[in-house]
């Protein structure tokens, strides 16, 4: 496995990556959609995740914090293994941010009460700190104005960056972006990756599902490719785009980058 | 180079603007709408002048027996006479003030609710739907405080319809979303009691239940329980209509996006936290057109009490016509009961209406 250079890691934290995924397998039925998946995952690393569609790239990342089930085979978060014990589920979902393509914002809420809602009902925090953390995640993703208005009000763009606040508010060691950009117009997927730039920058822990490749480029430490529910190629982003080892990864290079 | 001018904005055209133009586009948009529209003026010119002169020009509104209706008119005497009864049913005269103070008490906890500034809605709402109706009961049943004993057999009138009504919406809600989570619950033994439980009450008519309740039950119990027969129809109607209003939720549960279930989850929301706080919410909004109609359904429903024996406001004034000195007044007396039913079932609607504009926070796309 090609690991990278990782700068950023604290010596204080402790050896174990951060997610470890060991020979993971997972069926929809009949049809077998994750196959022995390996994946180590250290603290502060930024991974793009790309491939074609039903490469099981979305599956695999929400086996992560277990918005799917995976059938055989071990998921590790920060120490604590993933398995039906609903304590485990919810110790680490409390450690896992989550971004969705849709944004999934809660429409009957305010912006700020979206925010609000898990940090005063999960980690049971007085109502006046999560609103101050909130305005403080508001402000990092600069739409402190919007705090009062409903999802509904606000463009595609400005909905996935109270989506971003909202993961934050759970002061989250990992964070999750399943196809951040995918339902934007194009002019506000900038805004959506700058933001995302940012939270690499100040160390965050993030694997990101998406096609944006200029964002791996500038932010990756690492790029996977997936096909057909397996890894098939990982490796440095300059390395990946520039030296593709396997024909098929060349081949979906080629018709990402042709245009 | 060119400048480009900017038209200025001109007036529409007489014709489509104002009296003359909401005229051609309702009323007279085609020659096949003007013909309805001239019938149903000729319809209307047949049926609403007599109507108006029977009911309220030419109609007797005081006295005390029949002989003040002699003018050819609706005898509204006959009601007024009557009111007490159609009210209250056999409850004692001088206990009317017990009823009365309830229905008051009723009012003012209502009023804060309806006051924005007011903070501790949830509480005041808690109290009305658990704490209010204890206090109602002991001051319509009495035995305690002094208060004389009225038993339930006499508790009748517009008094019973709103009790049994009341107490059927505020029991069928909370039971009704608790079915409509079973049945989509992913454990197989709740997910089936459910299922057997909403099928079973909605595949029964409502007058087998109450006769069930009243007829059939005591026979299984043991001899000697006494078990009131109102609290028995109040029950039957409670978990009849609670399988109609968890269809109406499940409807809306289904209306939700899988994504919002999602967000909830990966937040590390608890089932129960996720439903209340988010999936319950827009769920319930959704639907209630659907909870509401319900409610005005189970609303003219209880009328049905009549056939186990209880007297609600229909009944009495059925009891009302079949009277020797009143005999020939059946229409004034139905139409003032639709007339009531009416009143109370267009103002659901109506506080309905209100309530969705309220919720609205412009996510409908």
């Amino acid at each position: 496995m090609t690991d990278s250079s990782n700068s950023r890691s604290d010596p204080a934290a402790p050896a174990g990556p951060m997610v470890e995924m060991r020979h993971v397998h997972k069926w929809y039925g009949q049809f077998h959609v994750l196959k022995d998946i390996n994946l180590n995952v250290d603290k502060g690393e930024r991974i793009v995740i790309c491939g074609p569609s039903g490469s099981g790239k979305s599956t695999m990342i929400r086996c992560i914090n277990r918005l799917e089930e995976h059938q055989d085979g071990q998921i590790i978060v920060d120490g604590t293994e993933l398995t039906d014990d609903v304590k485990h589920i919810d110790q680490i979902r409390r450690e896992v941010g989550m971004v969705f393509q849709h944004f999934n914002l809660f429409p009957h809420l305010t912006v700020l009460e979206n925010c609000c809602l898990a940090p005063i009902w999960v980690r049971k925090e007085p109502r006046r700190n999560a609103e101050q953390a909130a305005m403080k995640y508001l402000e990092k993703v600069k739409i402190p104005e919007q705090a009062k208005k409903y999802p509904g009000q606000l463009s595609g763009g400005q909905q996935q960056r109270v989506a971003i606040a909202r993961s934050l508010c759970m002061n989250p060691s990992i964070m999750l972006f399943d196809e951040p950009t995918s339902a934007l117009d194009p002019e506000m997927i900038k805004e959506v990756l700058d933001t995302m730039i940012e939270l690499a920058e100040s160390g965050m822990t993030m694997l990101c599902v998406t096609h944006e490749m200029g964002f791996a480029k500038t932010v990756a430490n690492r790029v996977i490719f997936m096909d057909g529910g397996e890894i098939i190629e990982q490796n440095e982003p300059e390395e990946f785009f520039n030296n593709p080892q396997s024909d098929r990864t060349k081949l979906f290079l080629s018709q990402i980058l042709a245009h | 180079m060119t400048t480009h001018t900017p038209h200025p904005d001109l007036p529409p055209p007489s014709t489509s603007v104002g009296v003359i133009g909401w005229l051609r586009a309702n009323l007279f948009s085609s020659w096949a709408n003007s013909l309805l529209t001239l019938a149903a003026a000729y319809l209307l010119y047949l049926t609403i002048p007599p109507l108006i002169d029977w009911s309220l020009i030419k109609a007797d509104w005081v006295g005390e027996t029949r002989d003040a209706c002699d003018s050819g008119g609706a005898c509204w005497v006959f009601v007024s006479v009557r009111l007490n009864q159609f009210m209250y049913g056999l409850y004692p005269e001088s206990e009317y003030w017990r009823i009365n103070l309830a229905a008051v008490l009723l009012v003012l906890l209502m009023i804060p609710l309806f006051i924005k500034r007011f903070r501790a809605k949830l509480w005041l709402g808690l109290f009305i739907l658990f704490g209010y109706p204890v206090i109602a009961f002991y001051l319509f049943s009495g035995g305690v405080f002094g208060l004389e004993y009225v038993e339930t057999s006499r508790w009748g009138g517009l008094t019973l319809t709103l009790v049994l009504s009341s107490v059927g919406m505020a029991a069928s809600l909370p039971l009704g979303i608790l079915l409509a989570l079973g049945r989509r619950s992913t454990m197989p033994i709740v997910k089936a009691l459910s299922v057997v439980f909403i099928e079973f009450w909605r595949g029964v008519p409502l007058i087998t239940v109450l006769f069930m309740s009243s007829v059939m039950l005591p026979l299984f119990l043991p001899e000697g329980t006494h078990f009131d027969k109102l609290l028995r129809a109040m029950i039957g109607i409670a978990l009849f209509q609670s399988a109609y209003m968890a269809e109406v939720v499940r409807g809306g549960l289904q209306a939700i996006p899988k994504g919002q279930y999602e967000a909830a989850q990966a937040l590390g929301l608890s089932y129960w936290k996720s439903m209340s706080l988010i999936i319950l919410p827009q769920a319930l909004k959704l639907v209630i057109p659907g909870i509401v109609n319900t409610f005005i359904a189970l609303f003219k429903d209880t009328t049905l009490v009549l056939i186990i024996g209880l007297f609600d406001m229909l009944a009495m004034i059925q009891a009302a016509l079949a009277d020797p000195n009143w005999l020939g007044y059946a229409i004034e007396g139905l139409l003032f009961a639709a007339f009531v039913y009416w009143i109370f079932c267009f103002g659901m609607s109506r506080y309905s209406l209100a309530l969705e504009r309220k919720l609205n926070t412009g996510h409908a796309r």
